[in-house]
């Protein structure tokens, strides 16, 4: 504490530059309650579009198993599985994929994660509070798919539970690779194009039956990360097997874990440059 | 002094101590360009020039400045948010060029774009910044109310921000820069699209908070009115230099005591009457605006002469005036006219 004896200005301006203490930083936000919060606001934000939104990803996903049934073979169960587990896991692609590159990119384009950089909020908070609520918005949609697809191609409903890891799984994997793109690529329009071609690639690699395949389109199916939501959706049907379904879980969750680091990343990396 | 929260009181409150004279931010040869355009065309913007600054703790300090003169890509150099091609910034003890982030736990800020909160609602925007300025959520929500209260938020506070009109909209972005308190504000044109009872009521919260909590405030504004009034110091920008810093009334004696009187028409004023010869001359017309500076005395003889002869019929309106920043700005070089009056 300093002594208040009168000083003039003057002898205050004139002392020796007596170094000011420094002012102690307030804390920062903890990890839990920043995701929770960015969470909050996230679901809050769309609310508004979340119904006419999820009606299109669903609308997409059974139309496409609507084609489908004029395509492949409804005699084969493998066919049948994978029109409807891949039709299911394109709900995530769709949203959590595809729309969330876009809202990073735009987020970016507008100087917007300014708001987020000057709060003592870590990135990672901030990033896993966005991709946890765009994947937990597919959630219905995605289950919706599965019913519809379950009915009209004959499969079994009992083991849809699966879908419960399956869709925060592929959802934490295909929201890292959004949130990579849309926080990596230098323009919005890039952003949008590449959450587009994601969204593209997993519908046309993943509601086909593997074994049809041509040698170089499997290994691209093997590339992409929705596939193993797919195949961990397909393991669950008819005599479930459920080591595979733990394996392909298993690499959702670390390509999840690979791309939200790395969303971190970028998202550190995007304005401070 | 400024208490922080949740910080031992002891090691901070130094009770009814001036700490005007210690710095809070201090910048040193701030230097930063843009590289812009593509391959051809490609060519290097400055838009910080070696930029000296002294903002001291519990000011009032603005930056003025037409619109491209630097003045957010200082402030977005001063919180953390943009790195300097070279120089030096010291805010309250802490170098920001080497750790950037802690100028998120030391500053609020309000940028010129809101876009991340534009969908929430007023209240939950309010709530979500104070959140994640880690107040727990009783404390939250109670300064919520506190801030939605104090800039009269209330009736608005459940519609989301992007349905809101565009002064309702900043309002309540001020808003979430108030909410969870901190010692320093840096605040990029808070009052833009405003009208004047949300603009008096953001500079009385901003005036409250730095005799309240002695926080420190940079605030930027193309507006000479809100810098005459509220402001302690001031530092005019162009094209990425400081011109000039003083406090508002030393800034208008660097213009001595000229005046400036300004004539609107309502139609062409008679070129035969002496006093608006002689006016014509010297006048810098703005459709029918004729702006003029100059002695006070001469001024009072013109005006004598044009309100009194036949050009008073052609008058529409005029005024004299003492010297504005407006005029300082001029009178130092600046070669724009992008400041707002009123
Ligand atoms: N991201 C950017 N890329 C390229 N040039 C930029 C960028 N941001 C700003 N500039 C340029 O840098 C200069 C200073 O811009 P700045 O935004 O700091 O001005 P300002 O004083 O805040 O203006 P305003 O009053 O319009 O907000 C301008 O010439 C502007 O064109
Ligand atoms: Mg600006």
């Amino acid at each position: 504490m300093r002594v208040s004896t009168p000083v003039s200005a003057a002898s205050i301006e004139t002392a020796p530059a007596r170094p000011a203490e420094a002012v102690a930083p307030a804390p920062t936000t903890s990890l839990g309650a920043g995701l929770l919060t960015v969470y909050r606001a996230q679901l809050s934000r769309v609310r508004v579009s979340r119904v006419p939104l999820l009606f299109v990803a669903v609308f997409q996903s059974v139309g496409i198993m609507i084609l489908m049934r004029g395509v492949v073979d409804t005699g084969s169960d493998s066919a049948r599985e994978a029109v409807v587990a891949g039709s299911s896991v394109l709900v995530v692609a769709f949203v959590a994929l595809n729309l969330l590159a876009q809202h990073f990119g735009n987020l970016r384009a507008a100087n917007a994660l300014d708001y987020y950089l000057t709060l003592p909020v870590r990135p990672a908070a901030v990033v896993l509070g966005m991709a946890a609520a765009y994947a937990s918005f597919t959630l219905p949609g995605t289950v919706a798919t599965a019913v519809i697809g379950a009915l009209m191609f004959q499969l079994p409903l009992a083991n849809l539970w699966v879908l419960l890891l399956v869709v925060p799984l592929s959802g934490a994997a295909l929201a890292g690779i959004g949130a990579v793109f849309g926080l990596l690529a230098p323009r919005p329009e890039l952003a949008t194009l590449l959450g587009q071609l994601g969204m593209s690639a997993a519908l046309l690699l993943g509601v086909l039956p593997e074994d049809r395949m041509p040698e170089l389109i499997v290994v691209a199916r093997d590339l992409l990360p929705s596939s193993y939501g797919v195949d961990a959706f397909i393991a669950s049907y008819g005599d479930p097997d459920w080591a595979a379904v733990g394996g392909n879980l298993a690499v959702c969750a670390a390509v999840g874990v690979v791309m939200l680091s790395l969303a971190t990343w970028s998202f550190r990396r995007s304005t401070r440059s | 002094m400024y208490k922080l929260p949740g910080t031992d009181e002891r090691s901070v409150t130094i009770p009814g101590e001036p700490t005007a004279a210690d710095p809070c931010f201090t910048v040193r040869k701030l230097t930063r360009t843009y590289r812009t355009g593509r391959r051809r065309d490609r060519h290097v913007v400055t838009a910080n020039d070696a930029i000296d600054l002294d903002v001291r703790r519990g000011e009032i300090f603005g930056l003025l400045g037409p619109n491209g003169a630097g003045k957010s890509t200082l402030v977005r150099q001063l919180t953390g948010l943009l790195r300097p091609d070279t120089g030096t910034i010291d805010l309250l003890g802490h170098d920001l060029v080497r750790r950037p982030e802690t100028a998120a736990r030391l500053v609020a800020y309000l940028g010129q774009e809101s876009g991340a909160l534009d969908e929430l609602t007023v209240a939950l925007a309010i709530e979500t910044t104070a959140r994640l300025r880690a107040l727990d959520a009783t404390r939250a929500r109670a300064e919520r109310d506190a801030v939605l209260d104090e800039l009269e938020l209330g009736a608005i506070a459940d519609r989301p921000l992007k349905k809101l009109s565009g002064g309702q909209r900043r309002l309540a972005c001020v808003a979430t820069a108030l909410v969870g308190a901190r010692p320093v504000l840096v605040l990029d044109e808070p009052t833009t699209g405003m009208d004047p009872v949300a603009r008096r009521a953001v500079w009385a919260a901003v005036d409250r908070r730095r005799a309240e909590q002695g926080a420190t405030v940079l605030l930027v504004t193309h507006n000479v009115i809100e810098a005459e009034t509220v402001l302690d110091r001031v530092a005019v920008l162009d094209e990425g230099r400081v011109i000039a810093c003083d406090t508002p009334g030393g800034l208008k004696a660097m213009v001595g005591d000229e005046v400036r009187l300004d004539l609107v028409w309502r139609a062409d004023p008679p070129m035969d009457d002496p006093a608006v010869s002689m006016l014509a001359q010297t006048a810098v017309r703005t459709g029918r605006r004729w702006s003029t500076r100059m002695e006070p005395g001469v001024a009072r003889e013109l005006l004598a002469g044009v309100t009194s002869g036949p050009a008073f019929e052609a008058l529409d309106d005029f005024t004299l005036s003492t010297p504005s920043l407006e005029d300082v700005y001029l009178a130092l070089g600046g070669r724009h006219q992008g400041l707002v009056k009123g």
